[in-house]
């Protein structure tokens, strides 16, 4: 009886442990995907501003760029927490 | 207007409205699609899925055009922790129903994906980038309108 206990006990550590494994492995995936879209809007919004302050008439114009840039950006991290809830999930 | 602020009508205002509009055009068809192939439970997902773009797009214009209005720091500011916190909402708006027995994770992934880049590039045919009409494309009513 105890010998089905403790194979009991370890089947189910092992599929804990495999379950914690997997979800710190999605929970890596997705920080690096919202990794590589932060720094390539702080760079869009950074350089946008440079060019609001030295163009200040055309300010409309880049702020319309840079809306949409930050929109098309965000699609990459938005691709990356979805993959990330399909596979941790589904 | 000074380099710090922007006084004008806010750009991200005007082209976010004009996208809500398209999503209410072509939510619907998506939502039957949608329901046709994953049934009722896939149809709320993707209503689901489609609020949560709008709700982003819109929370993301509301911080740039507030923080655009006082300086142009606190629009970076506001891009980038706005970015940030876009992220966590969305990330809790879905994890919070996750297990919701009206909820297909399938078709809201698909939707959330779909739709975002489906208004961007539909956006972008009525985006105008002049100096004139920063924003949108000008109507024939608008045109006439600034040419008064």
């Amino acid at each position: 009886m105890s010998i089905l206990a403790q194979v009991t006990y370890e089947a189910t550590s092992k599929a804990e442990s495999q379950a914690i494994a997997a979800a710190g492995q999605a929970g890596i995936a997705y920080g690096l995907a919202t990794l590589g879209p932060g720094i390539g809007i702080g760079y869009l919004v950074g350089q946008s501003v440079q060019a609001m302050a030295r163009q200040p008439e055309a300010a409309g114009m880049v702020r319309t760029t840079m809306f949409l840039g930050i929109a098309f950006t965000e699609a990459l991290a938005l691709i990356g927490f979805v993959v990330f809830i399909l596979l941790k999930f589904v | 207007m000074s380099t710090g602020t922007f006084d004008g009508p806010a750009p991200e205002t005007m082209i976010v409205r004009d996208m809500v509009k398209k999503a209410a055009i072509a939510g619907p068809l998506l939502i039957l699609v949608f329901g046709l192939i994953w049934g009722a439970n896939g149809a709320l997902s993707t209503a689901y899925g489609l609020a949560i773009v709008v709700a982003n797009f819109v929370l993301a214009a509301a911080m740039l055009s507030y923080a655009g209005r006082i300086s142009a720091g606190l629009m970076m500011f506001a891009a980038l922790f706005g970015y940030l916190i876009r992220l966590t909402l969305i990330f809790l708006a879905i994890w919070l129903v996750r297990e919701a027995s009206w909820v297909e994770l399938l078709p809201l992934g698909i939707t959330i994906i779909v739709t975002h880049l489906g208004l961007l590039l539909w956006e972008m045919k009525h985006i105008s980038l002049s100096l004139a009409y920063p924003a949108l494309k000008p109507t024939s009513v608008s045109k006439e309108s600034s040419a008064k």
